[in-house]
């Protein structure tokens, strides 16, 4: 598969195949390609060339058995919502304009999960990165998706925040068996929580194990010269 | 002077300006949420100013030819002049790196320009249009046709609102998230767009172009300030629109002022105390 915008290749290649109720991690520098890669996932953007499936569908074919956490939260702060809003949201694959005792109780289950039920009437424009953070992850669970897809989760919150996030990403999965893909600039966890790992740099520059695709080789040809000025980020 | 009220109510005139800003302060207040939400507040006074040109356009038209019929209402030329422009607004935006309110000023201009020179066109006592009513609005002077127009413009506006309300507030919300849920994102803009040009262009003959902004924002800006939801938000904007309409209506006729700038005045007072009662500690 191969995603070109304009004249510029944004991703050159790609083949590759995961089995479900895996975990990988998407790794590689800033400008990779890894967020391209993950909407060409959720449908949200398509390849120039090349096929991909999800699921056994197309990517979008089935909206609600996938799950999406954004990198950036680009939503406008002065959008009028409250925490629970958001996560109904993600239910209904439509914004609610009121919810039901029904969404709100699963909603509220959702928020509990990721430790954030205390959250639920909260305006959105007073949640810290953290909190929302964890709302956009029950958001994510609340529906229950056979596969979820999580673009630097990590990126804003604090070390605890991390590492009960991917506890909770590894139990839910214990659970339902579904498929995680995340994309990570953190090493250890990739090299900790996940079955395998992709390390991109506009094409595969490595994929399978994580030792294998964590091997000082793949790194180095992933993020150019590995050892004075990026040692700090490789050693965790 | 709650006769003087009462009396008001038995001109049909009156009828029918309170019937007209009521439909238009439903339709704009309900788009208006929407208008703020998505940061187009320059969105409907490029289009109204987009709708001017076609207004003009339609008279120069009209009077040239002197026809009779679906010519002799510049509302069918103004129509499809003004969805053109947003439109293009939209095209140009999307296929180019310039953002909206850059194509909206170029598309601004260019449609004031040529109203302009259309207006200029048409022998002077050739009278298919009041400019002045045009700019300025003149509610108290909206007939039965225009009372159907506006009928119409509100009746759509509703239905079309109310069954993409869930999809366009999502996409409104996140675009990408709403995509990942297969909303058909940049259709529904598309469709936004062309919904505010059909409402402007209908309710500019109610408040005149240069206040159509206000009627587009103030009630909505006032009410995302009180609310925290956008069901909440759209409901009060409605209200905020519905009841500054009817009063304000009722002062210009008491006072004898002009009824746009009475109505548009007391939205921003109303926005005032909104923001008064929302201000942070
Ligand atoms: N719409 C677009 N048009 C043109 N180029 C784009 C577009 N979107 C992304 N790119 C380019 O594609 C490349 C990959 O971007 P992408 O966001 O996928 O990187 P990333 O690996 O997620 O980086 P980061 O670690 O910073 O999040 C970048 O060079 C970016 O400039
Ligand atoms: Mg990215």
């Amino acid at each position: 598969m191969t995603l070109q915008k304009g004249d510029a290749v944004i991703l050159d290649d790609i083949t590759l195949s995961l089995e479900r109720a895996r975990f990988l991690a998407i790794i590689g520098p800033n400008g990779a390609g890894k967020s391209s890669l993950v909407k060409i996932l959720l449908g949200i953007d398509h390849p120039t060339q090349g096929s991909v499936a999800v699921l056994g569908s197309p990517p979008g074919h089935h909206a609600k058995r996938a799950a999406y956490v954004p990198q950036l939260k680009t939503f406008d702060r002065s959008f009028p919502a409250t925490a629970i809003q958001l996560v109904v949201s993600g239910e209904r694959q439509a914004w609610p304009a009121r919810t039901t005792a029904r969404e709100r109780e699963q909603a509220l289950e959702a928020l509990t999960e990721v430790g954030a039920e205390h959250l639920a009437d909260r305006p959105l424009a007073r949640l810290s990165g953290g909190e929302l953070q964890r709302t956009y992850l029950a958001r994510a669970l609340v529906r229950k998706p056979e596969l979820v897809v999580l673009d630097e989760p990590a990126t804003g919150v604090d070390f605890m925040a991390e590492h009960d996030l991917n506890h909770l990403l590894e139990a839910y999965q214990d659970k339902t068996q579904a498929t995680v893909v995340m994309v990570t600039h953190d090493l250890a966890a990739a090299r900790h929580h996940a079955t395998d790992v992709l390390v991109l740099n506009r094409t595969v520059v490595g994929f399978g194990e994580p030792e294998r695709a964590l091997s000082d080789e793949c790194l180095r040809r992933a993020y150019g010269h590995v050892g004075h000025a990026h040692s700090g980020f490789v050693a965790w | 002077m709650v006769v003087t009220l009462f009396e008001a109510l038995d001109y049909a005139f009156f009828q029918r300006a309170l019937l007209g800003g009521l439909l238009t302060a439903v339709a704009t207040g309900m788009l208006g949420v929407f208008v703020v939400q998505r940061g187009l507040a320059y969105l409907g006074n490029g289009l109204a100013h987009a709708s001017f040109g076609g207004l003009a356009l339609g008279a120069l038209i009209a009077s040239l030819t002197s026809a009779q019929g679906i010519l002799r209402e510049p509302l069918w030329i103004a129509l499809p002049f003004t969805l053109a422009v947003a439109a293009a607004i939209a095209y140009v935006r999307d296929r180019t790196r310039l953002s909206s309110d850059t194509a909206i000023g170029v598309f601004f201009a260019v449609s004031v320009a040529l109203g302009i020179l259309f207006l200029s066109l048409i022998p002077p006592d050739d009278n298919v249009i009041d400019v002045w009513h045009l700019l300025f609005g003149s509610i108290l002077a909206v007939g039965p046709r225009e009372l159907v127009f506006i009928a119409v413009m509100a009746a759509m506006t509703v239905a079309v609102l109310t069954a993409t309300w869930g999809r366009l507030a999502y996409a409104t919300f996140d675009e990408e998230l709403a995509q990942s849920d297969g909303v058909r994102v940049r259709r529904l803009e598309y469709g936004l767009f062309l919904l505010a040009a059909v409402v402007v262009v209908v309710s500019a003959q109610v408040v005149g172009i240069i206040l159509l902004a206000a009627y587009l924002i103030i009630p909505a800006a006032s009410a995302r300030l009180l609310s925290t939801s956008l069901l909440q938000m759209t409901v009060l904007a409605v209200v905020f629109g519905v009841a500054t309409t009817v009063i304000g209506l009722f002062t210009s006729y008491l006072a004898d002022v002009p009824s746009g700038a009475a109505i548009v005045l007391l939205q921003a007072a109303l926005f005032a105390v909104a923001a008064l009662i929302s201000r942070r500690p």
